[in-house]
């Protein structure tokens, strides 16, 4: 593409515009990509309980269209509601928690490969920018939970600081087995390290099996999703974090649950199941002229990942009931850290070994 | 000491997690039992207790004889019955007001009512747009009655061989 023209146009401020284009063409299918999430859960868990969910809000009244209009029409519900500010809040913080909830699920997006050379900011530290990143998330929630006031949002604003500094160890050495494997911090050389010859069998989800159950138990519980979601806890603590938001704040939270739901089924894609790579890259079948597409990597590959890790968190959510809060602190602490800390050594051991293949 | 083996090795490799997940997942392909409301209706027992409606006889004669069971037996107060001797020396009401607001929907003034006149139609889909327009007044509850008389006698001669 020609872009001699725009950068004319622009001036010196072209770089600027062409960054902010980036981040737009990046931010825009996310966000839409949230609200259709929105829907296929409510379908996903309609339908296991044998229900059939959403099927009202259509285009036109097109019935066989099964509801697609009703994120569409949650947003605009959501946008015309009054945002009631409580009395006793504090105010900057009260409007600031949404927006810090919010920032890290979309920043994280900038290191992120969508396929080979696809990348906003290709850097070296990606894996421990994402880490960083991600952690700041929960700023916001305990922001939210202490501004409002509230009883029950600072109960839900203390219960989600605890859980999620407990599982974001777990999760943490749950990547250092990965960037052990893949001798890389950089989640493009994570995915390229993952090629061989046998497909999907040379993925990183088989040396590291307890550590990918580890990350992505302890992913559900860093987006506060259900069975770990004792941050909101409806049942207990009203909604938690956000009772007292309503309107547009409710639903910047909203969408930053459901985009750090994403996020780490991309992250879980790309660090244990090969990304962008086809599961049928088997070295036979490039030899076959028309099954070679089956093999090629690309872009499509990794968004089926996302699907079916996505699919997981709504399944995990149809079926398993609330963890009560001090399960949840076993679970993390001593659980999930001793069975990261033995593979790591496992893996170490294993990897000075001529057995590793990777 | 086998079972708490047993049981840890089930909790520690997810056999548990798995089991509940697959249920959900047969039940995601499961056929779903969702009535389509407005479109598709559950079926109606004849003994359905929805709005009510004053009866008469075949004759235009209204079955009321302003006994005030009804309004006795009613737990939520919600019937007022005011009544005065007619011309012909029968006694009849000149006011039956049932509060829907109030009303329960419980039967007892059905089941008390020794005429017959008081009964509970299968009448489910009905609103008021002010506050008031749930208080039905006489004439409203005897023009229900006539105009869902069949019904009302089809319902009733279903019931009669179990009462």
């Amino acid at each position: 593409m020609d872009l001699t023209i725009f950068e004319r146009f622009f001036g010196p401020t072209w770089p600027a515009v062409w960054t902010l284009a980036k981040i737009v063409a990046i931010v825009v299918p996310l966000l839409a990509c949230v609200a259709y999430l929105t829907l296929w859960e409510r379908k996903v868990i309609g339908w296991m309980q044998v229900r059939r969910g959403p099927n009202r809000v259509t285009f036109f009244g097109l019935r066989w269209l099964g509801g697609l209009a009703q994120p569409i029409a949650d947003a605009f519900k959501l946008l015309l509601k009054e945002i009631i500010i409580p009395s006793g809040a504090n105010r900057f913080l009260f409007v600031l928690a949404p927006v810090m909830a919010i920032m890290p699920a979309l920043a994280a997006w900038a290191v992120i490969p969508f396929a080979p050379e696809l990348v906003l900011a290709d850097i070296d530290a990606g894996l421990l920018y994402v880490l960083a990143i991600t952690s700041m998330g929960v700023y916001g929630i305990i922001i939210a939970g202490w501004a409002s006031n509230s009883k029950y949002a600072f109960l839900g604003a203390m219960r989600s600081a605890a859980q999620i500094i407990s599982y974001e160890i777990a999760m943490g050495f749950a990547l250092v087995g990965v960037l052990m494997a893949a001798q890389s911090l950089n989640l493009g050389d994570i995915v390229v390290s993952q090629v061989g010859r046998y497909g999907f069998l040379s993925w990183f989800f088989i040396p590291l099996f307890p550590l990918f159950l580890v990350y992505l138990i302890a992913g559900v519980a860093e987006t506060n999703r259900l069975p770990f979601d004792v941050a909101e806890g409806e049942s207990e603590i009203v909604a938690g974090f956000h009772v007292e938001y309503s309107g547009m704040t409710f639903a910047i939270f909203f969408l930053a649950e459901y985009a750090n739901m994403i996020l780490v089924s991309t992250l879980c894609s790309i660090m244990f199941l090969g990304g962008w790579l086809s599961p049928f890259a088997f070295s036979a079948l490039n030899d076959i002229a028309f099954a070679r597409w089956l093999a090629a990597p690309g872009f499509h590959w990794l968004a089926a990942k996302i699907f079916v890790v996505v699919f997981f968190f709504l399944w995990f959510r149809a079926t398993f009931p609330r963890y009560r809060y001090d399960q949840l602190m076993r679970l993390g602490w001593k659980v999930f850290i001793p069975i990261t800390l033995i593979w790591i050594f496992v893996l170490a051991v294993w990897m000075m070994t001529p057995l590793w293949p990777w | 000491m086998i079972k708490r083996i047993s049981g840890f090795f089930n909790t520690f490799l997810l056999i548990e997690l798995v089991r509940g997940m697959v249920l959900t997942g047969r039940h995601l392909f499961a056929k779903k039992i969702t009535i389509q409301y407005p479109e598709e209706k559950t079926p109606q027992s004849p003994r359905f207790r929805g709005l009510h409606a004053l009866r008469r006889y075949p004759n235009g004669e209204e079955r009321c004889i302003a006994c005030k069971l009804c309004e006795a037996v009613c737990p939520a107060l919600a019937i007022t019955i005011e009544s005065e001797q007619r011309d012909d020396g029968t006694r009849r009401t000149t006011r039956y007001d049932i509060d829907l607001t109030k009303c329960i929907f419980c039967g007892l003034c059905e089941e008390s009512c020794p005429v017959d006149s008081i009964v509970e139609t299968r009448i489910l889909e009905y609103h008021g747009e002010k506050r008031g327009d749930l208080i039905y007044t006489k004439p409203m509850l005897l023009a229900i009655g006539d105009l869902y008389e069949q019904q009302i006698a089809r319902d009733r001669a279903a019931d009669a061989p179990y009462r």
